[in-house]
């Protein structure tokens, strides 16, 4: 291996252990956090709640252009009975909590990452330390959680809505029998289907929280390293979340 | 007055902050080498320098921030880089600093902002934290801001909500850095007179790093002159404006000439010039 290639790899080694020892110490700041509901709520709020726009109506397109594209597939061999199977096996696996963890990673994530990166570049961590209070659990700890709470919430909602979209599409404009459509869709889904979701959310929930907070916190505190921080908050948690799918996917099955 | 500062002041029993021997580096540049300063209790205590002498270096080595290479920091007589967990925080609930900035937090209005430190560190009821809050926000003039956000507040208002959050737990010891940056005369001239009057009416020990030389020195009760990693004078106001010392009056009229160059460490100018000509 070249030298500069061996540099790459330590650096990369460093930063995985930088972020796991921050993940502990975030884990152990989460315990005392618990005992303040209000500002985990506040951040289920700026997190999840500010999301609800562009998940709702993320949701209900993908849902959509899957009733047109599983009707056009299923059409062919004469099964469009199955739509509703197909498209709430797509979202509640896959669509869904990929979909929100991306969507979440580009609203939230970098809000996130760009407000603690910011409070750093204004020393208002450096205050809450001075002042005998720790920024971990007052600042990093409550975001944390709110996203790791947010994020299957938000997966609810997009799979939710996900499948009234293709609903609408399937039975209100292709004509596929509604109660057929519900009915199997009912009977199709098994309880092993609806826990992935869950698990992933969860997962995915985790991961991207854990990268923007650790980010935001350890941004070089200018301009520049807030906005650098934020693009790897990004990058990350989207390849991150792709990654972790496929684990969790094989995982699974 | 002391013009070779880098020789220890003997102990004195009234040192709140005692700062002995101190050596600190970043990055293996010298930002200290063998730094002694001594704050003591209920004065107040200039720390002067140029820009990069590393005077806010030497507020995070009070507060516990970062540690000395050499040397012990002690705060109410406890070496600070021995403290870690509970104990730090301990000591620093006893400390109340000053940003240049005011470092308040932005999504809070100003009364949760100086409520903050009495919420987190009590179990006081809500109207006593009511009356403690206003009570110190009377005393820097901004009662009537109390409902304002940080973003809403200028430069000098916004120093003065951190002096009323930096005082409300009742501080031993009151750390400026830099108070005075930025501000236009009346805002300078309210937060000189308070920063005299927390130290006269509150008996708090004050420490204060500044470059305005002439605003300092008149309320400071003794001054250091930081320069080149170490104190290079120290004395009373008076006594250093009276220095022979090139160094110090080279500082105190703000002059370009003297012993702290106009021109940062470069190459040969002709040689450079004629380089880049090729």
């Amino acid at each position: 291996m070249s030298a500069s290639g061996r540099t790459g790899l330590m650096e990369a080694v460093r930063k995985v252990g930088v972020t796991g020892l921050f993940f502990l110490r975030l884990l152990a700041a989460c315990v005392p956090a618990l005992a303040r509901p209000r500002l985990i709520i506040a951040q289920i709020y700026n997190a999840g709640a500010r999301s609800l726009i562009i998940i709702m109506l993320s949701g209900l397109f993908t849902g959509m252009v899957l009733g047109l594209q599983g009707y056009d597939l299923l059409n062919r061999f004469g099964a469009t009975e199955a739509l509703g199977t197909a498209a709430a096996l797509a979202l509640l696996r896959e669509l869904g909590p990929v979909l929100t963890a991306l969507l979440f990673a580009g609203r939230a994530g970098t809000s996130l990452t760009s407000e603690i990166g910011l409070m750093r570049a204004t020393d208002q961590l450096t205050a809450m330390e001075v002042m005998a209070v720790d920024p971990l659990r007052y600042v990093a700890a409550p975001r944390f959680l709110g996203g790791l709470i947010a994020v299957p919430l938000l997966t609810a909602i997009f799979n939710a809505i996900g499948l009234y979209g293709a609903q609408l599409i399937g039975v209100q404009m292709m004509g596929v029998d509604h109660g057929i459509f519900w009915a199997q869709t009912q009977s199709a889904l098994a309880l092993k289907d609806v826990t992935e979701g869950i698990v992933k959310s969860l997962v995915f929930g985790a991961v991207i929280s854990l990268i923007a907070v650790n980010e935001g916190y350890h941004a070089e505190p200018t301009a520049e390293g807030v906005g650098l921080a934020t693009t790897r908050t990004v990058v990350a948690s989207s390849v991150m979340t792709l990654l972790l799918d496929y684990v969790l996917t094989a995982a699974f099955l | 007055m002391t013009d070779s500062g880098n020789v220890p002041t003997p102990a004195v029993s009234d040192a709140v902050v005692d700062v002995r021997d101190v050596h600190y580096a970043v990055d293996g540049r010298a930002i200290f080498s063998g730094l002694n300063i001594v704050a003591r209790r209920g004065l107040i205590t200039a720390v002067m320098g140029p820009s990069g002498t590393g005077k806010t270096t030497l507020l995070r080595l009070i507060t516990g921030q970062i540690y000395a290479d050499r040397g012990v920091v002690s705060v109410f007589g406890r070496d600070v880089g021995t403290l870690r967990g509970r104990e730090l925080y301990a000591t620093r609930q006893r400390m109340g600093m000053l940003f240049q900035n005011g470092a308040l937090l932005t999504d809070i209005d100003v009364f949760e902002n100086v409520a903050f430190p009495v919420r987190e560190h009590t179990d006081l009821p809500e109207p006593l934290i009511r009356k403690l809050v206003l009570t110190k926000l009377e005393a820097v003039g901004l009662r009537g801001a109390a409902h304002m956000m940080p973003a809403e507040l200028s430069g000098g208002m916004a120093r003065r909500v951190a002096l009323a959050r930096a005082i409300v737990m009742d501080p031993e010891v009151l750390i400026y850095d830099e108070p005075f940056v930025g501000l236009d005369p009346i805002s300078l001239g309210v937060i000189l007179r308070l920063v005299k009057q927390m130290n006269d009416a509150l008996k708090i020990t004050s420490i204060v790093v500044s470059h305005d030389v002439q605003e300092i020195s008149s309320i400071a009760d003794y001054s250091y002159l930081l320069s080149g990693g170490g104190v290079v004078a120290s004395g009373t106001p008076a006594e250093l404006a009276r220095s022979e010392s090139a160094t110090v009056r080279q500082f105190m009229t703000g002059s370009a000439e003297g012993p702290v160059p106009f021109h940062y460490p470069a190459a040969d100018y002709a040689a450079e010039l004629l380089e880049t000509a090729r």
